[in-house]
């Protein structure tokens, strides 16, 4: 199987009968994926898209078997929902949700440590795209047509830069094992080095991508994650080389307000971890593929 | 978001912080009403706008008489001021605040902020005050304390005390310290703030602990739940195509060269700027239409970017998901038509409905420039720039 989610894994949609809900839990049912319900508090019983609406996420745990969960939850109450699932057992979860306040994700991330790691839900986002295992399921709002399965792992902040990458693979005919869009804002569920750990574990990847930018740590520390733990070649571009300091470049976490936090600096750090840099966003099905063909 | 140093002090002494005593002035004349109503042998003059280091650009000047108080705002109103932080525009200062002067005996840093590597509000602080820490951080980096603040259970006393000791503070006036210490992390967490910054906090020759400066900057995406914070923008502070762009809901971020961009995504966004620059170019602005962009949505996107006067080429780069690359290019067929373009415009397209958007622009006859990828769209355009203004 592949990592995070397969066409087996059993999806609920968390903000089920709202609109976007409605679009993107299709839009995933189209692709294959397994979605056996969704959470709508108040609606329980009713049935949506022909599946049951349940009112808690614990009784689609019960009641459907769901695994994962995907969240479309207005910001104000989104963090909340994210915790609803945590606490009902949900094994990972994507938060789609663009907005949520800064103080609300560090509640969230305190309330996730306080599982004990093996029984602490995986989460991804807020504010991305999702993840998808090509041919087999999609977690996520992305084009699943510009996918095409393969051996390259990505993790990258970006939606559309993340399709941008797929689609320059997929016309160099190189598939993706899974991608996963992390989000842009300043406190994320699971970071590059996250998701690179699940990367590494998974046997059908042979390579790995990261599509980083400007502002946060995260990048290089997945950069020191790679050298010391990872047998698998890492590939990354980081967005922003025009980015001037201080100014919030439309996502919320690219902002560069410290030193090292620069396009510039970040490419330089990687370069001396022995991550394979992409020069330019144009060059990274060409790099991957350059990788790719050495081992 | 940012607030004027007056409203962050207005906000902080509801939190127990003492500042020296103060007042707005929007003309010359309240201006020096002002100094008339506040007691002492000197005032200081400052300019507010949002931007730090105003004292080295001259927005702050000391007064010694009413008439020096009356120069000073003449010379500040209805100027725009220059700092290292606002760009070569600076920015308009409408208002002053005038404050009593201080006779300082230390100067000191304090700032609260959200730490993204821990996830955790951090607190941070130097007995040496004045200049910007990021210097002090590299000139003298043992200077500077930080704690670490456990969000389950908040700041504790003796966190504040570790703080107020390290800031070298006499214990005459260490239960005010433990008050203004706990009284900014608490603004920072009852109000959603991203940073609470005081520098320099400063003791007085009557042994006052005082916020002599006071800078706020608030999470944008809490302000649904904060309305009296919210109501405290100013536009004039912001650059106007940004508020444009806000108004829309689209992302807009000025630069400042002269290709005008408009791209679904932040992360796609500063790919193509990239690309621009390094084929030679450099972006006037960018403008995130972000998902679900309609023909109409195109459309004042188009326009919002074409508004800046210095764009002399544009390009589109789109990379459908949730888009659609047919409603994006019938958006963009319809503003070419209705704008009078003078400049270049070249149109990427890719994802879903891809074919049907490109069908659209060649069928359109409008002299819109095509390309398949994202590097030979910023050739292209950074191309079709040079052309223009050779």
């Amino acid at each position: 199987m592949a990592t995070l989610i397969d066409e087996n894994t059993r999806i609920i949609v968390q903000g089920f009968t709202g609109r976007i809900g409605t679009f993107h839990a299709q839009e995933m049912i189209d692709y294959g994926s397994k979605v056996v319900g969704g959470v709508t508090p108040g609606k329980g019983g009713q049935k949506h898209l022909n599946l049951p609406v349940f009112n808690t996420v614990k009784e689609a745990v019960q009641e459907a078997g769901a695994e994962a969960s995907i969240v479309f939850v207005p910001p104000a109450f989104a963090a909340d929902s994210i915790m609803e699932a945590a606490d009902a057992g949900i094994k990972y979860c994507v938060a789609v949700t663009d907005g949520i306040p800064t103080q609300d994700m560090m509640t969230v991330k305190n309330f996730l440590r306080r599982f004990p790691k093996k029984e602490r839900m995986m989460l991804t986002g807020p504010n991305c795209s999702g993840t998808i295992s090509p041919g087999r399921a999609m977690l996520g709002i992305m084009p699943g047509h510009i996918y095409i399965r393969g051996n390259v792992g990505v993790v990258g902040r970006s939606g559309t830069l993340g399709y941008e990458a797929a689609d320059q693979m997929r016309l160099l005919g190189i598939g993706i094992s899974t991608s996963v869009g992390i989000g842009g804002d300043p406190i994320i569920g699971s970071s590059h080095r996250d998701v690179l750990e699940r990367l590494e574990q998974d046997p059908e990847t042979k390579v790995a991508l990261m599509i980083g930018e400007i502002g946060g740590p995260q990048e290089v520390e997945a950069g020191i994650f790679a050298k010391e733990n990872m047998t698998k070649p890492l590939v990354a571009y980081i967005a922003g080389l025009t980015a001037p300091e201080g100014r919030r470049m439309g996502h919320a976490g690219a902002i560069i307000s410290s030193a090292g936090e620069s396009a510039a600096e970040k490419v330089a750090t990687l370069k001396e971890l022995g991550v394979t840099i992409c020069s330019t966003p144009a060059m990274m099905g060409k790099t991957v593929a350059e990788v790719l063909a050495k081992i | 978001m940012n607030i004027h140093e007056y409203q962050a002090k207005e906000i902080l002494t509801e939190f127990g912080i003492k500042i020296a005593e103060g007042g707005l002035a929007y003309s010359v004349e309240e201006a020096v009403q002002r100094a008339r109503e506040i007691e002492g042998d000197t005032w200081v003059v400052k300019a507010q706008i949002h931007s730090g280091a105003r004292g080295k650009a001259g927005g702050i000047k000391v007064c010694k008489t009413h008439t020096e108080v009356e120069t000073a705002a003449e010379a500040l109103l209805g100027k725009k001021l220059v700092t290292n932080q606002t760009g070569p525009g600076g920015k308009m200062c409408a208002r002053l605040y005038v404050e009593a002067g201080s006779k300082i005996t230390k100067e000191l840093y304090l700032s609260f902020l959200i730490d993204r590597s821990t996830e955790r509000v951090i607190m941070i602080g130097s007995a040496q005050g004045g200049m910007e820490i990021e210097k002090l951080a590299e000139t003298d980096p043992d200077a500077i304390k930080k704690i670490y603040i456990e969000p389950a259970v908040g700041l504790q006393d003796f966190q504040a005390r570790k703080m107020a000791f390290a800031l070298d503070l006499d214990t005459s006036i260490m239960n005010h310290a433990v008050k203004t210490i706990k009284g900014c992390y608490r603004a920072l967490r009852d109000l959603d703030a991203n940073t609470v910054e005081i520098n320099p906090l400063v003791v007085t020759e009557n042994n006052e602990l005082i916020a002599l400066d006071a800078k706020m900057d608030f999470d944008e995406n809490a302000l649904f739940r904060r309305h009296r914070i919210a109501e405290l923008r100013d536009q004039s502070q912001i650059d106007s195509r940004e508020v444009a762009a806000a108004e829309s809901s689209l992302s807009y971020v000025g630069l400042d060269g002269d290709i005008g961009c408009m791209i679904n995504g932040a992360g796609l966004a500063m790919a193509t700027m990239d690309m621009i620059k390094l084929a030679g170019g450099e972006p006037a602005n960018f403008l995130d239409v972000g998902g679900g962009a309609s023909a109409e949505r195109t459309e004042k996107a188009f326009r919002l970017v074409l508004a800046d006067k210095r764009v002399k080429a544009m390009l589109v780069n789109i990379f459908a998901g949730i888009n659609r690359c047919d409603w994006i290019a019938e958006g963009v067929v319809h503003a070419v038509k209705n704008i009078d373009m003078k400049v270049p415009l070249v149109v990427r397209l890719s994802g879903t409905n891809v074919k049907e958007g490109r069908r659209i622009i060649a069928e359109s006859g409008l002299p819109i420039i095509t390309a398949d990828t994202l590097a030979d769209a910023a050739e292209k355009v950074v191309q079709a720039r040079n052309e223009a203004t050779a």
